[in-house]
């Protein structure tokens, strides 16, 4: 996730303290990983630099950390067009547990058990996602739900290479 | 025209080829709904096979109804060819002795409640004349049978009715000689036979004159009989025409799914009935041509049948053949308006569309102002059968229509009840056109079975006489025209000590009349003479005391007129007349003048009989002229088969005696035919309808097999579905037969009042009641098991 | 072998149909107000397993026991009488009665165990509320969207206060959100009134609701956590 773009975009409805940014951004998107105040000021004096936002006003008495930032006229263009260019989609070619599955396979152990093994992994993410999910809101909802239906894209990778196991097998063995 | 156009206009890129219109698409969807039904799957073919038989069983029953006039006229014609030929020169003409000529008598006699017509036969010469069927005239002791008494003579059960036709069977009567496989006759050869003791001479057989005009009221009966049992029939081919229609609506959704408009999945529908509907005629035809090779073995109610009677009018059966899939092309269409299918699922419009009660109450009500504004139909003129009938047909089709409508207004105040009840409620609430399709079967069945037994009973008094003969005093009464020396004496001691016989009264009666020349315009006075022992001369009149030798003047009662009457000829001292008229020399009597005056008593006949009565002692019974023997005998009824013991006594003695039994009412055996004719066809036509409704249960039942099993799955007993199978038969049944009842009775009292007679009895649609009762619970208990079946959890399974 | 404190357990059931095996050695165990998810791919036996489990079908061999009670050993009368009053049923399609409105299909159960029309509607609209759809009572299911006819099936599962539901793919037939939605309401209701729920489910976003999952697999089961 670019963080830049992500204050730059929240910024854009008005201008704000830095710490109201951490504030604002943790509250909308980072309800598993808070910012730090220090990637607060590091990104901005970057976004300052590159003029795509500037100073609106410094608090009276206060450090750097009390400065007001606006976004520009080039900030906007920026966000926009990080808005309209599409995120590239994940290939998910190289996959940590295909090389496991194959690994068990040649040196004799269960890649069954493996495959059940992260199974149940999986399944318990997904009711602990599904718990949340049920007292979060709506914002909670569908990151969960992003999360789920990945998670899920997994199990049956799962099921389905549990179903395949011994012509893996008879491929990789031979 | 049209298709020409098109292939004229310049290429203005059309969407596509341009189909065929008009009666070319008619025809074109028409095939491709043929080719549907004859190539649909198992499922196709089932709703096919459905409908067909259905259609099959109406078609042959159609046809039946449709060889009944040459039926009727079959077994008319050989029944007047065994009659005796009509000898020319009026009435009292009498035949000639002849070398062919036979001198015969009837010996009818009946046996367990069977009638068995049979005759006393002398040939006078050498060549005497056959009765058709006959290949060797009998000769004394001998007799020729029918086929079906020479098996019931042969048989443990004819046993007793052996005992009375103890003739040697020399040979059997073809079947031209018969009217019905069932007929039991018999010609017996006699050598004592004469005119003189009954014997009456005929020249030949063959009555060539027009058979007996039907009495209007008949006509009437018998109009009603073919609505009543038609009616029913064709609803019964225009419901099996809507087998299986829910599943090939959604056949037809598929169907749209691809690209057919709405007007030619219609046209598909109509071409599926319509092929089913000819494969029904196919199956008709079949079923009648197979049944009628059967039909000379099966006996019901008395009637049988000549297969080769059973040839349906060539009208009739063109009407048919004509009607059938027309009827099912026009059925379907009509059906069809009321459902639109989307090319996602089917739509049924049934539930916005209220039935109105307008028009469906129209058509009774015209029936009956028709059957009004008919008229008196009195007992004697020619009767115009059209309106009788067009009225009947108005009030009993327009009940069917009103039933619907009854059926859906009923249903939608029902509410509440336990389970079943509720189930069956909705069910009925959500659709209930099937079930009132079926039931409006029974309905038109049940309101003219009632209105026919109204008529029946009113109509009774015609056919039925009511005799004012009193059973208690004595249970038979015989009369024989061969009054030997001590015939009576004879006759009453054979029959005392014939078992079960109680009480005999036994006398001879003949005509006398008053001597002397009187002009033409006066009547001789005339009265009879009873001669008996003074035990019967007891029961005949009111008298005191009485010795051999004894004679009598009986008057009326309370008829001075009458007395004055038999005063006329029984002078008391002076002769009377024995015999005149009979041709031959008159015997001379005198009426002892000391003979008392006594008043009658009424005879265990129901008659009174005054005149003159003398002891044996004062006349000798046997030098009589033209004297009958009459018997009235009491039985012990609870004795078994005493009717049969009278019988046989009473054909040793004479075998041309005839013995009737007294009963309060006696029966006019055509009036009696007609009856039995439609008890059959009431059977035929319920089962029909317990066919039609079976068929659309077992539709509904597998149509929700799955939401059965859920309902299993979840605890649902046995019984609350089999109780809710029972009520959702039920609640229409009973409506239905509510409506038949009241349309019944008044259509009953329309034409009751027509005839001109009074309602007689108001209750006869009872057992009518216990008929309908009968049909829901064979209904429910055929569709049962299926119900078990599909209550397995193996409709749970997805497929 | 039953596990401790279980209300409804089964031990190596056998099953075939016909030829075709469809359980071959199953075990399973519930507890009061647990929600397992029985999972597996088609055909791997996990609708005839809730069958044999619901009493609906006897398994040719295995024990099954339901509150101390063997359920081979009873009749079928005693069975349906279970299955009305302890249990509670989710289909995935085709279950509600399509002549009866929502509420009288919810009421249906109340009053197939006997109890008065009134009293039975009532209890049924306060689940038709519970499960929102309190709106759609006096329809008929022909008139309802699947999620409702679906919502309603459920309520009417809950209505007659069973012990065990039994939800054989309850969302097959409908979109995620609709899905999602009568899954959360079924198992709140459920642990609400310590229902146990036996799942039968082969997406597993549907079985993350559960409490647990058991793997059917070739009508044998794996349960994977006791095992572990």
């Amino acid at each position: 996730m670019s963080i830049g773009h992500t204050l730059l975009g929240l910024l854009e409805s008005g201008p704000r303290h830095g710490y109201d940014l951490k504030r604002e951004f943790d509250e909308k998107f980072g309800h598993d990983r808070p910012l730090h105040y220090g990637q607060v000021y590091s990104t901005m004096s970057r976004l300052l630099k590159n003029g795509l936002v500037e100073v609106d006003g410094i608090e009276s008495g206060g450090g750097p950390e009390r400065k007001r930032y606006a976004i520009t006229e080039a900030g906007i263009t920026d966000v926009g067009a990080w808005l309209a260019q599409p995120e590239k989609p994940e290939p998910y070619l190289q996959s940590t547990l295909y090389t496991k599955v194959v690994l068990a396979l040649l040196t004799g152990r269960s890649a069954e058990t493996l495959l059940d093994t992260q199974r149940t992994e999986h399944l318990r993410l997904m009711r602990i996602l599904t718990d949340r999910k049920r007292t979060g809101d709506l914002a909670d909802q569908l990151i969960c739900d992003h999360a789920l239906f990945h998670l899920e894209a997994d199990l049956r990778w799962l099921e389905l290479t549990a179903a395949r196991l011994d012509r893996l097998a008879a491929e990789v063995g031979a | 025209m049209t298709l020409l156009d098109q292939k004229k206009a310049p290429a203005a890129t059309p969407p596509g080829p341009p189909g065929p219109t008009g009666f070319a698409a008619w025809l074109r969807d028409l095939a491709l709904g043929i080719r549907f039904a004859a190539g649909g799957g198992r499922e196709g073919w089932i709703r096919t096979a459905l409908t067909a038989v259905g259609v099959g069983l109406g078609v042959a029953l159609l046809v039946t109804a449709a060889s009944a006039p040459h039926l009727l006229e079959e077994r008319s014609a050989r029944s007047q060819a065994r009659a005796e030929s009509a000898v020319p020169g009026g009435p009292d003409a009498r035949a000639a002795k002849t070398d062919t000529s036979v001198l015969r008598v009837n010996a009818e006699t009946e046996y367990r409640g069977r009638t068995i017509d049979g005759w006393l036969m002398r040939a006078d010469g050498t060549r005497p004349a056959l009765p058709p069927g006959v290949a060797r005239f009998p000769a004394a002791d001998e007799m020729v049978v029918s086929p079906a008494l020479k098996e019931l003579l042969d048989s443990s059960e004819g046993a007793l009715l052996r005992e009375r036709l103890p003739n040697r069977i020399t040979g059997t009567i073809a079947d031209s000689g018969l009217v019905s496989p069932g007929d039991l006759v018999y010609y017996a050869g006699s050598d004592t036979l004469t005119p003189d003791n009954g014997g009456h001479r005929i020249a030949g057989y063959g009555d060539p004159s027009e058979g007996e005009e039907m009495p209007p009221v008949l006509i009437v009966l018998i109009i009603m009989i073919c609505v009543v049992l038609l009616v029913p029939v064709a609803i019964f081919i225009v419901t099996a025409v809507r087998f299986g229609g829910d599943r090939r609506d959604r056949r037809l959704a598929a169907l749209r799914l691809v690209g057919t408009d709405i007007r030619m999945t219609r046209r598909i529908a109509a071409g599926e009935a319509l092929f089913g509907a000819l494969l029904g005629l196919l199956i008709g035809a079949v079923l009648f041509l197979v049944g009628r090779q059967f039909v000379g073995h099966i006996e019901m109610w008395n009637v049988s049948v000549f297969p080769s009677d059973l040839v349906p009018d060539l009208r009739l059966t063109a009407l048919v053949v004509v009607a059938v899939p027309l009827t099912a092309v026009v059925v379907t269409l009509a059906a069809m308006r009321s459902v639109v299918i989307e090319p996602l699922g089917v739509v049924r419009g049934g539930r916005n569309r209220r039935r109105r009660v307008w028009w469906r109450l129209l058509m009774p009500a015209a029936g009956l102002a028709v059957l009004g504004l008919t008229g008196r139909v009195d007992e004697y003129s020619p009767v115009n059968p059209y309106p009788i009938a067009g009225g009947a047909v108005l009030v009993l089709v327009g009940l069917a229509l009103l039933l619907p409508w009854l059926i859906e207004a009923c249903v939608n105040r029902l509410n509440g009840g336990p389970v079943p009840w509720q189930l069956a409620i909705r069910r009925l609430q959500l659709s209930s056109g099937a079930a009132s399709r079926a039931v409006s079967g029974i309905t038109v069945a049940v309101a003219g079975a009632v209105a026919l037994q109204m008529l029946f009973a009113a109509v009774g008094d015609e056919f039925t006489r009511m005799t004012g003969q009193d059973p208690s005093r004595a249970q038979f009464y015989t009369f024989s025209e061969k009054v030997d020396p001590g015939a009576a004496n004879r006759t009453i001691e054979q029959f005392k000590a014939t078992k079960g016989v109680k009480r005999v009264i036994g006398k001879v009666e003949v005509y006398v009349t008053r001597p002397g020349k009187f002009s033409g315009d006066d009547v001789r006075p005339t009265t009879s003479l009873i001669v008996g022992d003074c035990g019967t001369l007891r029961e005949l009149a009111q008298i005191d005391s009485c010795k051999d030798g004894d004679t009598f003047v009986v008057h009326p009662r309370n008829d001075k007129e009458m007395s004055n009457w038999v005063d006329q000829t029984a002078r008391k001292g002076k002769e009377v007349e024995i015999g005149a008229g009979l041709g031959g020399k008159p015997m001379r009597w005198t009426l002892p003048a000391d003979s008392p005056t006594v008043t009658v008593r009424r005879d265990p006949m129901g008659e009174d009989s005054w005149g003159i009565m003398a002891t044996t002692g004062a006349i000798d019974p046997t030098t009589l002229p033209g004297a009958m023997t009459q018997s009235q005998i009491r039985v012990d009824q609870s004795v078994p088969d005493v009717a049969e013991y009278v019988r046989n006594t009473a054909a040793r003695i004479d075998p041309a005696m005839r013995v009737s039994s007294l009963t309060s009412v006696a029966r006019d055996e055509k009036y009696a035919s007609v009856q039995r004719g439609l008890q059959v066809g009431a059977t035929l036509t319920l089962l029909l309808i317990a066919a039609a409704m079976l068929v659309s249960q077992l539709e509904q039942l597998r149509e929700r097999k799955r939401l059965l099993s859920v309902l299993v799955a979840f605890g649902t007993r046995r019984s609350t579905l089999g109780w809710s199978v029972l009520w959702q038969t039920a609640v229409p049944v009973v409506i239905g037969l509510v409506v038949a009842i009241a349309g019944g009775l008044g259509l009953g009292a329309a034409l009751i009042a027509m005839l001109d007679k009074e309602v007689t009895d108001w209750w006869l649609f009872l057992p009518m009641t216990g008929a309908g009762a009968a049909l829901i619970l064979l209904v429910t208990l055929v569709s049962l098991p299926s119900l078990w079946r599909m209550m397995r959890p193996e409709g749970l399974r997805t497929e | 072998m039953i596990p401790v404190g279980s209300l409804l357990s089964a031990d190596s059931l056998h099953k075939a149909y016909g030829q075709t095996p469809a359980l071959d050695g199953a075990s399973f165990s519930i507890h009061p107000g647990e929600v397992v998810a029985v999972m597996g791919p088609s055909g791997s036996g996990k609708s005839t397993l809730l069958h044999c489990l619901a009493g609906i079908v006897t398994p040719d061999r295995g024990t099954i026991t339901y509150a101390g009670r063997e359920l081979s050993a009873m009749s079928d009368a005693e069975r349906s009488a279970l299955r009305r009053t302890e249990f509670g049923f989710v289909f995935q399609f085709g279950q509600l009665v399509p002549e009866l409105t929502c509420v009288e299909n919810v009421a249906l159960p109340l009053r197939l165990a006997g109890a008065k029309r009134k009293e039975a509607e009532r209890t049924a609209r306060h689940w038709l509320e519970r499960l929102e759809v309190d709106d759609v009572a006096a329809k008929r299911p022909g008139e309802v969207s699947g999620g409702q006819g679906q919502r309603v099936a459920v309520a009417r599962s809950l209505a007659g206060s069973p012990k065990v539901i039994f939800a054989d793919e309850p969302t097959g037939a409908l979109d995620s959100l609709n899905g999602e939605r009568v899954m959360q309401l079924l198992t709140e209701a459920a642990r609400s009134t310590n229902v146990a729920v036996v799942l039968v489910t082969h997406e597993a976003r549907v079985a993350a609701y559960s409490d647990r999952d058991v793997t059917v697999r070739d009508g044998r089961t794996r349960d994977l956590e006791h095992a572990v």
